[in-house]
């Protein structure tokens, strides 16, 4: 176990370190923030001096070590247009985000699996295919259409809840959170809906599909012979076993809710880190976008070690030597 | 089992109930605004929104109306004593938000300020740079000198906030973020600063100019276009900046809203390539580099001008949001030439233009323009090209985010090239925008053509350099008539800004297009 540990986190910074390398270029190669921010009124000279004060005068190998030289001492960047470290702007923006995220989740899982388990036991009702075919719609339309459809009806049209935006925000544990007030609920529950809507489907899938191969196998069989009762059956047997695809498929759907937040947090007005980077991209806000992206890639790298982890918990028979993950 | 899934709708129908008790509503009034603030600290970065939120704390001493004129704001008069010293006097009785009395000595700091801040990537020191020397002669006078005689200085001064100096002393940016030196004279004080999300004022009991109408603002950043108009549908917000251009007729049918619009100061224009060496996007018709660069033409580019329908451009393409142009400056701009005709569609003219300049089979032309900063931009790129392909030039189309688009403009990789320019004085836009571009004197800084024209400087020097506005005005007009009569750009339109709000409210358009809650009143 500790080997194992030892070697993905290795891994994990090997993968880090050709990320930024990547992003460090990619981000260079379009365009100059200097010229999208100077004042229009600013003559060549006053131009030059911003873009030396910034060392974009610089060759790019000579700005790329000078930015992994601090980002090892814990500095990864000032951004340009809001004058405060990056880290620190995009974790202003993480709970926000994470809120979103969270929620989200939660949505998917608790609507998701009972009805994919419905589905799976009674795969030829008028229920169960219902259900199919709504998680088919689920998929396959575009987060941002849905989410002005529900904008449409629910804001505008109804004018039950809020268009966008986050509500007024309850302190927990020092995180700034918006589900502990009505009103913050309110804001909360399109957008959280919205970025819910892929994974519900997703969810229902993998229950449909893992409850119709359990019920299929021995051990429900036996225990139907034993004489438990269907809820039993169902509720322990049954969702235990189809849990571990659902809780890999879940970890690994969370960091790209986090990272494709992005199109939810635009359409609702979320002032999350998507909308951040959203807004960055806009501007040239390297820095910015630099923090982002690395944040984003460590955040994959530790989700997928989680992951493994709670999937060993969950079945015996994944071993974490190494030598098979 | 019916039964149950009816109590299940029932349970869920009753949260949707209590979710949708909406809230009271607070006496406030709230804003959608297009653009991120960045900074509360209003020397940090000259940009737009930035700048509209600072007028809401912060005032400066000579102020803009609403139609793009200069007038008093914490200076009460302002005179050239000289060719090279100006004088303003400060309204008396002006108070910060904590009390404290402006004195000249605010005045001294706040125009040091910006040449002091370190980091900023778009500086203000464009407005300070002319002053030489400055002091005090009391507590209430203030005396600035310029190297040269300069007539632009009090429009320099429109640009500079006037901050505490016994606040922001030793106040760094992060400071005035926090909120702890915002301290201004404007008619708002600071309240709340959510970046990112909003930013929350309330109002400045003892302003000295009109008291605002409302004891809260709150301002709503709301950067994507549905969005935005979504929250002003469903009532989230009171007001919104930038309508959407197509859903501008929604807007105007619906009784509970309406709509303030203005001719803004931007001018739309097209930058055409006027450099000796042969042109990277002009070619034959058989995509070979021309031996020459026929943009450096004086007819090429009036057939270019000649081929557009500018009427036709402005009601369909723009769907009415702006009018024809003729200048580089708005109507009713300081400068603006109101002699200048706007060029009539001629295209058979364009054609013998054309023909007579040595290209009677036109040549190829790629267009170049943005896509995400001016009112429908890439649609008026195509209509440009189908425009040109109509007399013979076959030109073709390719758009970019601003971001990309700018930096490869100012390196001079494009042929014909759309910029937009808003300026409050002809004479400014000139020197930038036409000026023959020198590092030197910080001329021509966006003169992506690389118009040169002896003349027109040296008018345009004569402008600047005039400290008497009457005089100053004529010299800015004769180098406007002269450097567009050579077609220095081809001008499009002027941009109409529009302002939706709801019903029972109403708003003092800007042609500067920024949008400040204190002009916003109940009807």
């Amino acid at each position: 176990m500790p080997a194992f540990l030892l070697r993905r986190l290795l891994q994990s910074a090997v993968v880090l370190l050709a990320m930024s390398l990547l992003v460090f270029a990619g981000v260079h190669a379009i365009g100059n923030p200097v010229d999208v921010l100077i004042s229009p009124d600013a003559s060549q000279a006053e131009r030059a001096r911003v873009i030396a004060s910034f060392g974009l005068d610089q060759p790019l190998w000579r700005q790329y070590l000078l930015f992994l030289k601090n980002a090892v001492q814990g500095d990864i960047g000032t951004s340009y247009i809001y004058a405060t470290p990056a880290l620190g702007l995009i974790l202003e923006r993480l709970p926000a985000t994470l809120e979103l995220a969270l929620a989200a989740i939660f949505i998917a899982v608790a609507f998701g699996i009972p009805l994919g388990l419905w589905a799976g036991l009674r795969p030829d009702g008028v229920i169960g295919r219902t259900i199919m075919a709504a998680s088919i719609l689920g998929v396959s339309l575009p987060t941002f259409w849905v989410g002005l459809m529900l904008i449409m009806l629910f804001a505008v049209q109804l004018g039950w809840l809020p268009a966008g935006g986050r509500g007024p925000t309850t302190l927990l544990l020092g995180v700034p959170v918006s589900f502990l007030s009505i009103e913050g609920l309110r804001h909360l529950l399109l957008p959280a809906v919205n970025l819910a809507l892929v994974n519900v489907a997703l969810v229902i899938r993998l229950a449909r599909a893992g409850t119709l191969d359990a019920m299929r196998q021995d051990y429900v069989k036996f225990a139907r012979a034993k004489g438990l009762s269907a809820g039993r059956i169902v509720g322990v047997h049954v969702l235990k076993n189809i849990l571990v695809p659902i809780v890999t498929v879940v970890a690994l759907q969370f960091g790209a809710v986090i990272a494709f937040s992005i199109v939810t947090e635009t359409v609702f007005a979320w002032p999350g880190m998507g909308k951040l980077i959203i807004d960055s991209i806009r501007v040239l806000d390297r820095p910015v976008i630099v923090a982002y992206m690395m944040l984003v890639a460590a955040l994959f790298v530790a989700i997928n070690l989680a992951a493994d982890l709670v999937y060993s918990a969950l079945d015996p028979r994944v071993r974490l030597t190494g030598e098979d993950t | 089992m019916k039964r149950r899934a009816v109590t299940a709708l029932a349970a869920l129908l009753m949260l949707a109930a209590i979710l949708a008790a909406a809230p009271a509503r607070a006496a406030e009034l709230r804003i959608g605004l297009a653009a991120d603030v960045s900074s509360l600290d209003p020397h940090y970065l000259n940009i737009a929104p930035n700048i509209a939120l600072s007028t809401h704390l912060f005032d400066t001493l000579v102020a803009v109306s609403p139609d793009g004129q200069l007038v008093p704001g914490l200076a009460i008069s302002w005179r050239a004593v000289d060719a090279t010293t100006w004088e303003l006097k400060l309204r008396p009785g002006v108070k910060f938000h904590d009390g404290s009395e402006l004195t000249a000595d605010d005045v001294l700091f706040s125009l040091d300020r910006p040449a002091a801040l370190v980091g900023s990537p778009g500086p203000f020191t464009s407005y300070t740079r002319q002053i030489v020397a400055k002091d005090a002669p009391d507590r209430h006078t203030v005396r600035l000198k310029t190297a040269k005689a300069y007539g632009p200085l009090p429009l320099d001064l429109s640009s500079i906030f006037i901050v505490s100096k016994r606040a922001a002393q030793y106040a760094s940016t992060a400071d005035f973020n926090s909120g702890k030196v915002a301290i201004g004279s404007g008619p708002y004080r600071f309240a709340r600063f959510l970046r990112g999300d909003r930013i929350e004022l309330v109002r400045n009991e003892h302003y000295w100019g009109d008291k605002p109408a409302w004891d809260k603002v709150s301002l709503r950043i709301l950067t994507s276009n549905a969005p935005r108009l979504a929250a002003l549908l469903a009532g989230d917000v009171d007001a919104i900046e930038g309508v959407p251009a197509a859903h501008i007729e929604r807007i105007k049918a619906d009784p509970k809203f309406r709509l303030e619009q203005k001719v803004s100061w931007r001018t739309i224009f097209w930058h055409l390539d006027q450099s000796a060496r042969p042109s990277p996007f002009v070619t034959d018709k058989a995509g070979k580099q021309l031996p020459e660069n026929p943009l450096r033409d004086m007819r090429v580019r009036r057939a270019i001008s000649m081929a557009i329908d500018r009427k036709a451009l402005t009601s369909r393409t723009m769907e009415g949001l702006a009018v024809p142009a003729s200048n580089l400056v708005a109507p009713g701009i300081f400068g603006h030439n109101p002699a200048l005709p706007v060029e009539k569609y001629d295209p058979d003219g364009a054609r013998k233009l054309l023909a007579e300049a040595g290209y009677p089979d036109g040549f190829a032309l790629i267009l170049h323009g943005t896509n995400d900063r001016y009112i429908n931009d890439a649609a008026v790129v195509q209509t440009t090209a189908q425009y040109l392909n109509r007399v013979g030039i076959r030109a073709q189309v390719q758009t970019m985010p601003l971001s990309i688009y700018f930096g490869r403009a100012r390196k001079g990789e494009f042929s014909a090239a759309l910029l937009g320019w808003g300026s409050l004085a002809g004479d400014f836009a000139l020197r930038t925008v036409v000026g023959t571009p020198n590092p030197q004197t910080g001329w021509g800084s966006w003169n992506w053509g690389k118009y040169s024209n002896g003349m027109v400087d040296a008018l345009v020097r004569s402008a600047l350099s005039s400290v008497a506005p009457a005089e100053r005005e004529n010299a800015a007009r004769q180098a406007a008539a002269l450097a567009l009569g050579e077609y220095a750009i081809v001008p499009l339109h002027h941009q109409v800004a529009t302002w939706a709000m709801r019903k029972g409210l109403q708003y003092t358009a800007r042609t500067d297009e920024f949008t400040f809650a204190h002009l916003f009143h109940p009807q």
